[in-house]
């Protein structure tokens, strides 16, 4: 039994196919960044806590640094390279800078990837559910407030009144 | 992570014959194996990538008997979001939604949560002494840092928690763990899966060596319907384990009358906790927080804190009234509408 042994894989990433010989604990955002030469996606945390390196994988959103390059053979891959199309911003992107949804910027490849993925997932109906269906994306900067938005108005919830708006802190009982 | 030799065979019976050798583990979704062979709490010299075994059937979600019948391989996101789940079987759409987020929801799968270990600190760092993961090194939680960790079923070994959020609800539901090895195909009720830590807290449960999980089974849990809930208190409003979580299920009769109770609880032992004869002294009575309260003092008997986790004291015993408190005045899916409370409220 080789330890060492490399594994040939295929991947479909941004609408490309790409050829890798990765050895079998090379996770899925090393490759990206590593390899790929996508250094879109963040490493955050390295454990699946923060968000910051979700990318699509056939069109769902998942951690790409606790899945293996090896156990994606044969996937597709969207990163934030492969949002907009061409010179022309996804609409998530175009909303994120129109609500100043970021400030150092680190996390927002991965926001927006899971934003995309909660869109195509079509389980938000409200402003809560985007909050709580965007919660396993963190954000040191507390852009929180301004994502939110952003992805109400990529999807066309209507604009809560912001006066209402206030931090919610602490553990929930029902 | 350690170097390690891997494969995808594509079939059951594949993947059993590398089972059977030693250093060899299956890997579903990754997000609980992964995450320990990186802080090399876990190191096997060989993974098996079980997830072709979705194609041959195991990431189904489907009727069976009059009950479910849930793959080892489905998804949690897909299991919660499964229009039979939703509908018939809020409590367990509701657990499931609580837990982690839903970038992991959508990798983790049925077999791997069942299996997930504890998120005890001492545990996750191999700096430290820890008897779940170095049998006989000791347990520094019970003096240390134990704000997570059990109340009930612990042992001088060990005070870990089994962290996960849908076992509760399986647990509550009277599922069935189905499961194959070398000598063929066994069933595991659901309250003999995991175990109590005792002397040997390093087994987490009953599977065997070599083992794997196919699907799990939940009988027909249509009178629960109408009336149950999943409470999940932790430190933050989303995205945290439990401190401690209950799920709840009631029948009651048109005049208010409880015919059947289910009460199962999380963040409080080694398994999903649930004492039947809490559940039987409340058939007969008037829902209430009086029936609740007697309940709760019942579940909760022989419960000791280790003192950062005293407070899961009371808070196990609110968490329990609220639950069946909530459930009294009807279903609705908590977690599934966000973090909306039932009854509209902003929190
Ligand atoms: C940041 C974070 C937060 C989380 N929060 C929560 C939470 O709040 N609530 C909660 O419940 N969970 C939570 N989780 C845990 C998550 O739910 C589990 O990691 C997940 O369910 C495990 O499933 P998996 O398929 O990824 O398992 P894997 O990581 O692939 O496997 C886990 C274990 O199960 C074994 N295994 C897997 N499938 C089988 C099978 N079919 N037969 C036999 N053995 C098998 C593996 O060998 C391994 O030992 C969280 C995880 C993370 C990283
Ligand atoms: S409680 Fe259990 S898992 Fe935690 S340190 Fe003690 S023995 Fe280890
Ligand atoms: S880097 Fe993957 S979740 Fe933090
Ligand atoms: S903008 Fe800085 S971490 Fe989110």
């Amino acid at each position: 039994m080789d330890l060492y042994q490399k594994y040939p894989i295929r991947l479909r990433i941004n609408e490309q196919d790409r050829e890798f010989d990765v050895e079998s604990w090379v996770t899925l955002l090393d490759l990206l960044r590593e390899r790929a030469g996508l250094t879109g996606t963040k490493k955050g945390c390295d454990h699946g806590q923060c968000g910051a390196c979700t990318v699509l994988v056939d069109g769902k959103r998942v951690n790409s640094c606790l899945t293996l390059a090896v156990m994606q053979n044969g996937h597709e891959v969207t990163t934030i390279e492969g949002m907009a199309k061409g010179n022309e911003l996804h609409p998530l992107q175009q909303a994120f800078i129109e609500q100043d949804a970021f400030q150092c910027g680190y996390c927002t490849p991965g926001q927006i990837c899971s934003a995309a993925g909660l869109i195509a997932e079509g389980q938000a109906r409200c402003r809560d559910d985007v909050r709580e269906l965007m919660s396993g994306n963190l954000c040191r900067c507390g852009a929180y407030p301004q994502i939110a938005r952003a992805v109400i108005q990529v999807m066309g919830i209507e604009e809560p009144d912001t006066k209402k708006e206030g931090f919610t802190t602490g553990a929930v009982l029902t | 992570m350690k170097p390690f030799a891997f494969s995808q065979p594509q079939d059951v019976d594949g993947v059993l014959a590398l089972l059977a050798s030693e250093g060899a583990r299956p890997v579903a979704g990754g997000t609980n194996l992964l995450d320990l062979m990186k802080e090399n709490v876990m190191s096997p010299t060989q993974l098996v990538d079980i997830n072709l075994l979705g194609k041959a059937g195991l990431d189904k979600v489907e009727e069976a008997d009059g009950g479910l019948r849930l793959g080892a391989l489905a998804r949690n996101a897909d299991t919660a979001y499964h229009a039979l789940v939703k509908e018939r079987y809020p409590l367990l759409s509701s657990a499931i939604l609580a837990g982690a987020s839903p970038q992991l929801r959508n990798m983790a799968t049925n077999g791997g949560n069942l299996l997930q270990r504890t998120r005890c600190v001492y545990f996750y760092d191999v700096g430290t002494p820890c008897n779940k993961r170095e049998p006989g090194t000791g347990c520094p939680a019970k003096h240390g840092v134990n704000r997570q960790l059990a109340i009930l079923g612990t042992s001088e070994q060990c005070i870990a928690t089994h962290p996960s959020d849908m076992c509760v609800a399986l647990r509550a539901l009277d599922a069935t763990v189905h499961v194959r090895g070398k000598g063929g195909e066994r069933a595991i009720p659901f309250a003999d899966f995991h175990r109590l830590p005792g002397d040997r807290p390093d087994l987490d449960s009953t599977l065997q060596p070599g083992e794997l999980i196919t699907h799990i089974t939940v009988p027909d849990a249509d009178r629960f319907r109408a009336h149950s809930a999943y409470i999940k208190v932790r430190d933050r409003l989303s995205y945290a384990f439990a401190l401690v979580s209950v799920a709840a299920a009631l029948d009651i009769d048109a005049g208010g009358t409880i015919r059947a109770a289910r009460i199962a609880l999380g963040g409080v032992a080694h398994k999903p906790w649930r004492v039947e004869e809490a559940e039987a002294a409340l058939v007969g009575k008037a829902t209430g927080e009086a029936a609740f309260e007697a309940a709760a003092e019942r579940i909760l008997q022989g419960a000791r804190g280790y003192g950062q986790n005293d407070f899961k004291l009371v808070l196990a015993r609110n968490a329990i009234v609220q639950a069946l408190t909530t459930a009294t005045r009807g279903t609705e899916h908590a977690q599934g509408k966000g973090n909306q409370q039932p009854n509209g409220e902003r929190p």
